[in-house]
């Protein structure tokens, strides 16, 4: 099945705040008891939204003024930590189609690019600025181009990086590799062969 | 032929090809799966209608879910009941070795794969797990995956990745008594940050890492991951083959010479180059303890806690942000500070050196009153060789419990949880908001044999203080 062209995002944005935002937090493990990824969505950052009580606490994913945001906006080393797929999972089954941070742990960046969610590093001073322009106007609709790396929002832009090959697979629509991996069969087993052990 | 590294060349002999993105397609000659991240994995292959494509390289666990205080089927927590089966069913269907809780080898990932020979220099392996970083310590490149690559791996045996940088790590000298291989690793990731390593691969070094035991190779390689580097290694020498040799998954008879010479070539050559070179002094090491909630958050026990003023103007907001979770005030001094829980296992220190070094240290002496200690063997065979020795009678006589083998209280999924606010001295690996299962539950790692000076004291102590080093 042919994947989609990841070309844009476009959406509202949302700010969660903070530096070293990592995996435990974005999904605590006592939720990943389930053998689909299904349910995921719901438990996103439960444990900085809701109280002891599930109350719900003051946070910028339970403020109806964000809640079709699609965008998040984080600090730097956006997801360390564990290596679960069920962080970048729940964030995209919350409805999330791009990160946008200083810069991401190397393993959640990988998980996030195989489901075609963008990951988009961007300086600090546009960071801020960017932010302030969300919290200003919580329906501002940011414009993520992947071919210009450039996000646009209400006449301003603000650059962005990432990574040549995985912006590649997105534009491409090659993001998820199975069907190259299994391409190569012949080539597989010829390295397996050579290898001391099996 | 010019000279390589480790890295370099376990890479280049299990290069498959260069995906059209330019990644690489790596072949990965041992898999490692487990309750947590797999299920999802075989339901896409399901999905897909694919095979997997060699069972023979993949081998199972349980460890995350399982229960240490229960051993009988089914287990109170149906949903960790059910994955469970879940991930029996996906052996049996598959053909995939499958070390169950009923085989006496079922254990943490990270110690059953070193202990059945299964890790072995020169290999690539990987798992769904983050701490897969351990079995670098046999010189082996192993990482931490997510659960769609679980599935690329089963289906093809290979991933698309793209190379690391290598860093050198040297750490030179000789550590003082009552300094151990967490202290180093502690110390690396304070020094580094805990990014300072996105990117790279991590090989390890000098005269300290040269005279470490392998289990102390494994605990140092095993918290790469918390300093941003996803895979942590040691070149192998005579004490990797001493550790594998007679092992059930290691080679045999005539196959043994010929497989200790190709591990011996993949050690980097010597004057081969690093990306970067990272020089430390074994003597500035102390018994380190982390007093906020990421791990490069740590200060030695002769310190204090900083206060949000005197750091960084960067790091004053993480400052607070810690302070403020931990319930702690920048300026106390690291020691003294009352804890509630003390946890000795995990992939990190679960092993059967950690146990044996605690055991020697605590006879005669009891856990302070009100602290809840607990001590969760790695796996089922450290469990019986611990038990062989007397250690679980030393540990219990001294007021700890003894569990079953799992991952327990490192991260919580099975019954083993903090209570509301409690702070516990952890021998784990991870001290994020939540890490132990409640909320606002605090953690503050550090060696095992800092952990039980902190049960016995029931506040942060200096081990060496305390037992005769």
């Amino acid at each position: 099945m042919a994947l989609a062209k990841i070309t844009e995002v476009t959406g509202k944005g949302i700010c969660v705040l903070g530096d070293d935002i990592d995996t435990d937090r974005i999904i605590p493990a006592r939720f990943m008891k389930c053998v689909t990824f299904d349910g995921l969505g719901e438990y996103l950052f439960h444990d900085v939204r809701f109280d002891e009580d599930g109350k719900p606490k003051v946070h910028s994913l339970n403020d109806p003024a964000y809640q079709n945001a699609s965008i998040i906006i984080s600090g730097a080393n956006f997801g360390c930590g564990s290596s679960r797929e069920h962080a970048p999972q729940s964030i995209y089954r919350a409805g999330f189609r791009a990160i946008i941070a200083g810069n991401f742990a190397e393993i959640f960046f990988g998980n996030s690019i195989n489901l075609g969610m963008p990951c988009l590093s961007m300086n600090e001073a546009n960071r801020k600025k960017l932010s302030d322009l969300v919290i200003g106007n919580p329906d501002a609709v940011l414009k993520i181009d992947l071919i210009e790396c450039k996000l646009r929002s209400e006449n301003l832009v603000f650059p962005f990086t990432l990574n040549e090959g995985a912006r590649d697979s997105l534009i491409r629509g090659m993001w998820d590799p199975l069907d190259e991996l299994i391409e190569a069969n012949s080539e597989i087993e010829r390295v397996s062969r050579t290898l001391n052990y099996t | 032929m010019s000279s390589k590294n480790l890295f370099q060349k376990v890479w280049e002999a299990h290069t498959v090809g260069t995906l059209s993105n330019e990644q690489t397609q790596l072949f990965v000659g041992r898999h490692l799966i487990h309750e947590v991240t797999s299920p999802q994995a075989f339901g896409m292959l399901r999905e897909k209608n694919l095979s997997v494509r060699y069972p023979e390289r993949t081998f199972a666990t349980v460890d995350h879910i399982v229960p240490t205080n229960e051993s009988s089927e089914p287990y109170s927590d149906s949903l960790a009941d059910a994955m469970i089966k879940e991930l029996r069913k996906n052996c049996d269907e598959t053909g995939i070795t499958f070390f169950d809780v009923g085989s006496g080898m079922q254990g943490i990932v990270h110690v059953v794969g070193p202990e059945q020979g299964l890790t072995q220099p020169g290999m690539t392996i990987a798992c769904g797990d983050s701490h897969t970083s351990t079995h670098g310590a046999f010189g082996a490149i192993a990482f931490g995956v997510g659960t769609s690559q679980v599935r690329d791996l089963l289906a093809t045996q290979t991933m698309a990745l793209n190379p690391l940088k290598v860093r050198r790590i040297e750490v030179n000298g000789k550590l003082e008594p009552g300094v151990y291989a967490k202290d180093v690793i502690l110390h690396i990731i304070r020094k580094l940050g805990v990014n300072g390593g996105t990117g790279f691969a991590y090989e390890y070094g000098g005269t300290v890492f040269d005279g470490f035991s392998m289990e102390e190779r494994m605990t140092a390689c095993n918290m790469s991951i918390e300093g941003g580097a996803r895979v942590g290694y040691v070149n192998p020498d005579e004490k990797t083959f001493d550790y594998l040799k007679g092992r059930p998954y290691a080679p045999e008879d005539k196959d043994w010479d010929s497989s200790v010479q190709v591990w011996r070539d993949f050690a980097s050559d010597e004057g081969c180059s690093y990306d970067d070179v990272v020089s430390i002094d074994a003597g500035e090491i102390s018994p380190t303890v982390t007093w906020g909630i990421n791990p490069a958050q740590a200060v030695s026990i002769d310190e204090s806690i900083p206060s949000v003023s005197e750091v960084n103007p960067s790091d004053q907001e993480s400052v607070r942000e810690a302070l403020e979770y931990m319930q702690l005030e920048g300026g106390t001094p690291i020691k003294g500070i009352p804890i509630d829980v003390a946890f000795i296992g995990s992939c990190t220190n679960g092993r059967l050196s950690d146990l044996e070094e605690v055991a020697s240290r605590i006879h005669g002496k009891k856990v302070k009153e009100g602290v809840k200690a607990i001590v969760v063997p790695g796996s089922q065979i450290v469990s019986k060789l611990a038990q062989q020795r007397g250690l679980d009678k030393v540990f219990i006589e001294a007021g700890f419990e003894w569990r079953n083998a799992g991952c327990s209280m490192c991260l919580a999924m099975n019954p083993d949880k903090l209570i509301g606010d409690q702070l516990c001295a952890s021998s784990s690996n991870r001290n994020f908001k939540g890490r132990q299962g409640s909320p606002t539950g605090r953690t503050m790692l550090m060696s095992p044999t800092m952990v039980a000076a902190a049960a016995i004291c029931g506040v942060v102590t200096d081990s060496r203080q305390i037992f005769n080093s």
